[in-house]
């Protein structure tokens, strides 16, 4: 017997999808019932209380959650989000009900031993829910009290050998796609830069001094299988400079039907057979691409690296070999001025470890963000508020027609007087000679 | 662990709490610029770290911001009946 009735929760049980009521309710009645023995550090009726109050905030349409709250471990100011129910008396179990974010393993490759292991601290200390994985990336555990936070924190880094994740003014979790593990198209190491920079920037991870939120995130190829130039401040997103490397004769045989396109990914419904000229030389938004019945020929200086002939033609057709990535600053989700996507700040970037060059970009940002962003301001507004250009004189990169989005409409680089050959003042005598008034 | 702070900078950043505590009780890290105008951002970072190490500060988190405050000023966990 359920201890509070959930009507509205329980149509939400009905539609086709997976739901998160049911997926509760089935881990109450795990509690309820007990069966390994375990002396849970929560109180047992938990969920119960968990799905009491939501569904007393369906009613209300409004929520019953207080906004954040002083709750941490030792030495860290972040990883920890402090939640409480402001209907503590109706709803004890929850009310205080923390979420731990726990770094993911770089590419999200995890064993069985580490996924079991993580589930009986949680089991025995937290809410036994977790969100796997949150729009950060990172694991999420939901919902323990703050005795428990110091002890969770201990088992997680000293036995799993983990860590926490990011929260509040930090640098977030910074995430990778699975790169060179399993990809070929993958430009670069994303997993062990991903790794390289958690390392280093511990500080920046675990004690909060930005103005706000700031994410990194690496993608190995275009494709953007983790969408860092959309998801992060800052996107290390892999390219070549070379040549697209063509097998002609193998593009023959996709033309010849021998070869599935797109690796044979469409294989649900009859397609009609592969047209190069409609599926691929047609789909080049830049229209780079000619095939002559025999060859195909590229002209590199016009590609922009969308990716969809590699992926139409993935045996054909490969990455160049001299690979690096382009870094893309200030992408966000709405709050102030709407989505943004990243804007190329760095067409392209050796990707050599010790990822110094990507180092030094990335603090000369953040020393500018530090002193010139507003509270709460990320810096992909801090950009927008105070101009490309003042970025790029922070960072000392130099103005590239790669920076300009639409030629005539933003130009966003004004000459100053030092770089202009006499300054600002002329001859206003002999500019008359030449012009009548 | 954050490194020794003087007597002066620990004193510069709990006078600028006390002194508007009346209006509020957690602030930005921004907000400390202005009590050490010769130090850059990164150095006042030791400064608050040190504090929050020794327990003089605490950080509150809505989950998306970090704010810092005297540890024990304003709404506790205490108060939310955890302790």
């Amino acid at each position: 017997m359920a201890k509070f009735e959930t009507h509205m929760l329980d149509e939400l049980e009905s539609g086709p999808w997976p739901s998160f009521v049911s997926d509760i309710k089935q881990e109450a009645a795990n509690r309820a019932a007990n069966p390994k023995g375990l002396d849970y550090q929560l109180p047992s009726d938990t969920l119960d209380d968990l799905l009491g109050l939501l569904e007393l905030s369906y009613k209300e349409k409004e929520t019953h959650w207080k906004h954040g709250g002083i709750v941490g471990v030792f030495g860290y100011g972040g990883g920890v989000i402090g939640r409480y129910c402001d209907q503590p008396e109706m709803f004890p179990g929850v009310a205080a009900f923390h979420t731990m974010r726990v770094a993911q393993p770089s590419g999200k490759y995890y064993n069985t031993a580490f996924l079991r292991e993580l589930c009986d601290i949680w089991d025995l200390r937290g809410s036994g829910l977790t969100n796997m994985h949150g729009s950060t990336g990172d694991i999420v555990l939901l919902g323990t009290q703050t005795p428990q936070l110091e002890e969770i924190f201990w088992q997680l880094t000293h036995d799993m050998k983990n860590d926490l994740g990011g929260s509040g003014s930090n640098l977030r979790t910074p995430a990778a796609c699975l790169g060179m593990s399993r990809c070929e198209f993958a430009c670069y190491n994303t997993q062990d830069m991903c790794y390289q920079l958690t390392m280093d920037y511990q500080d920046e991870l675990h004690r909060p001094a930005f103005p706000y939120k700031f994410k990194f995130k690496f993608d190995g190829c275009p494709n953007g299988c983790v969408c860092a130039m959309a998801r992060s401040d800052f996107a290390v997103v892999g390219t070549w400079k070379d040549d697209i490397k063509i097998d002609n004769e193998i593009v023959k045989a996709y033309v010849g039907q021998a070869i599935k396109p797109n690796a044979g990914a469409h294989a649900g419904r009859d397609w009609g057979p592969f047209d190069i000229e409609k599926e691929v030389i047609e789909r080049c938004p830049s229209q780079c691409m000619k095939w002559d019945g025999q060859k195909l020929t590229i002209k590199t200086a016009d590609c922009v690296r969308c990716m969809h002939c590699i992926n139409t033609m993935p045996k054909a057709l490969h990455i160049g070999d001299e690979r690096g990535a382009t870094i893309l600053l200030g992408a966000k989700a709405p709050v102030v001025d709407g989505a943004q996507l990243g804007s190329v700040l760095v067409p392209f970037i050796s990707c050599e470890e010790p990822y110094d060059e990507i180092k030094e970009v990335i603090e000369k940002i953040w020393d500018w963000w530090m002193e010139e962003g507003k509270n709460r301001e990320r810096v992909g507004e801090t950009m927008k508020r105070l101009s490309f250009q003042k970025l790029l004189e922070a960072t000392e990169i130099e103005p590239q027609p790669c920076q300009v989005k639409h030629p005539r409409t933003n130009p966003f680089i004004f000459f100053k007087e030092s770089e202009v050959p006499g300054g600002w003042t002329r001859d206003l005598a002999a500019y008359r000679q030449r012009h009548q008034r | 662990m954050a490194g020794a702070i003087t007597e002066e900078e620990r004193k510069a950043v709990v006078d600028f709490l006390n002194g508007k505590s009346a209006a509020k009780s957690k602030f930005y890290f921004q907000d400390f610029l202005q009590v050490f105008p010769d130090k850059k951002p990164r150095e006042v970072k030791k400064v608050l770290t040190a504090l929050i190490d020794d327990g003089t500060l605490e950080y509150w988190s809505s989950g998306s911001t970090t704010m810092y405050g005297l540890k024990g000023a304003g709404k506790q966990s205490h108060a939310e009946g955890e302790e």
